[in-house]
């Protein structure tokens, strides 16, 4: 057995158990951690797929951002988790069944090899060997040329996910005092200042 | 024994069914059906990335890519969906989620 064979095995695994904890874990913190967890060994078998710019990818924008996004939001809400997992059991042997048969046809269907040999080295833009182009350079390379469109669509995406959150989470509260910038620039001598005489002994 | 596509396959059929699974056995709390719903399109970027391996075709990577940015969007709009949902009800139970306006 190869190193490429233990190492996958081993990314499998853990990624495959992890998994599991997400979805069986009591506590939805322990939820986020097995789910970075996840992403780490996918992450890894990205690796191993040749595939080092996507594995570097999903440690950034999952774990650095979306994981954390999950933990600051389960630590934010003040629930009663405990009460959301009553009844837990009650759908798990529908589901079990769901899984399995979903399970066995996923796995009859999809890892029968019957993807060609020829089929390889046919596609659109075939990969570049590692010693002329890295990763990254090849996928920037028909990232901004033939996908450019998709390049730009995708920001418009995270371009509109970042407003509507930011449109829904932000709330205009009405009983603090703000700064009105433009009333204080308005402001002229004739306006602010007030000139009075004062005769000498009586004050105001 | 030799790592192939059907190795990837099979771990990305697992990881699918679990997030299945993982639906079907939190169906109250919104935030693991979210965590799912992430499990479910990571097994779907195994199979991409899988396949551009097998296939030696670099749009697999490309389209992983896109599907990781539209993830990233799901998930912030998800959470900021769910923010102010508790924000109105002061709860995130599925089954509270019967209210359609106001």
């Amino acid at each position: 057995m190869g190193l490429q064979a233990l190492f996958f095995y081993i990314f499998a695994f853990v990624a495959v158990a992890s998994a599991f904890m997400v979805i069986s874990a009591r506590n939805p913190v322990h939820s986020v951690l097995f789910l970075i967890l996840t992403f780490f060994n996918a992450a890894g078998l990205f690796l191993l797929t040749g595939a080092e710019f996507l594995a570097m990818i999903l440690l950034v924008v999952y774990v650095g951002a979306v994981a954390v996004l999950f933990l600051f939001v389960v630590m934010m809400l003040d629930v009663d988790f405990a009460e959301l997992r009553a009844g837990v059991l009650d759908y798990a042997p529908v589901g079990a069944l769901v899984g399995l048969v979903l399970v066995a046809e996923l796995i009859l269907v999809l890892a029968g090899n019957w993807v060609t040999p020829e089929a390889a080295g046919s596609g659109a833009s075939p990969i570049p060997p590692l010693a002329e182009r890295t990763n990254t350079a090849a996928l920037g390379d028909i990232l901004y040329t033939d996908y450019i469109y998709f390049f730009q669509i995708a920001g418009l995406v995270l371009l509109v996910a970042m407003i509507g959150a930011i449109v829904l989470t932000l709330k205009h509260r009405t009983d603090i005092k703000r700064q009105d910038i433009s009333k204080q620039v308005a402001r002229t001598p004739e306006t602010g200042v007030k000139v009075v005489k004062v005769k000498p002994g009586q004050g105001i | 024994m030799e790592i192939g596509l059907s190795h990837y396959l099979t771990v990305s059929a697992i990881l699918f069914t679990l997030g299945v699974f993982g639906i079907f056995l939190n169906r109250k709390n919104v935030i693991i059906i979210l965590m799912s719903v992430e499990l479910i399109l990571l097994a779907v970027n195994i199979n991409m990335v899988a396949f551009s391996m097998e296939l030696n075709d670099l749009v697999g990577q490309v389209f992983a890519l896109f599907i990781l940015t539209v993830a990233a969007a799901e998930a912030a709009i998800g959470l900021a969906i769910l923010v102010v949902f508790y924000r109105n009800r002061g709860s995130i139970a599925v089954e509270d989620v019967n209210m359609m306006k106001g």
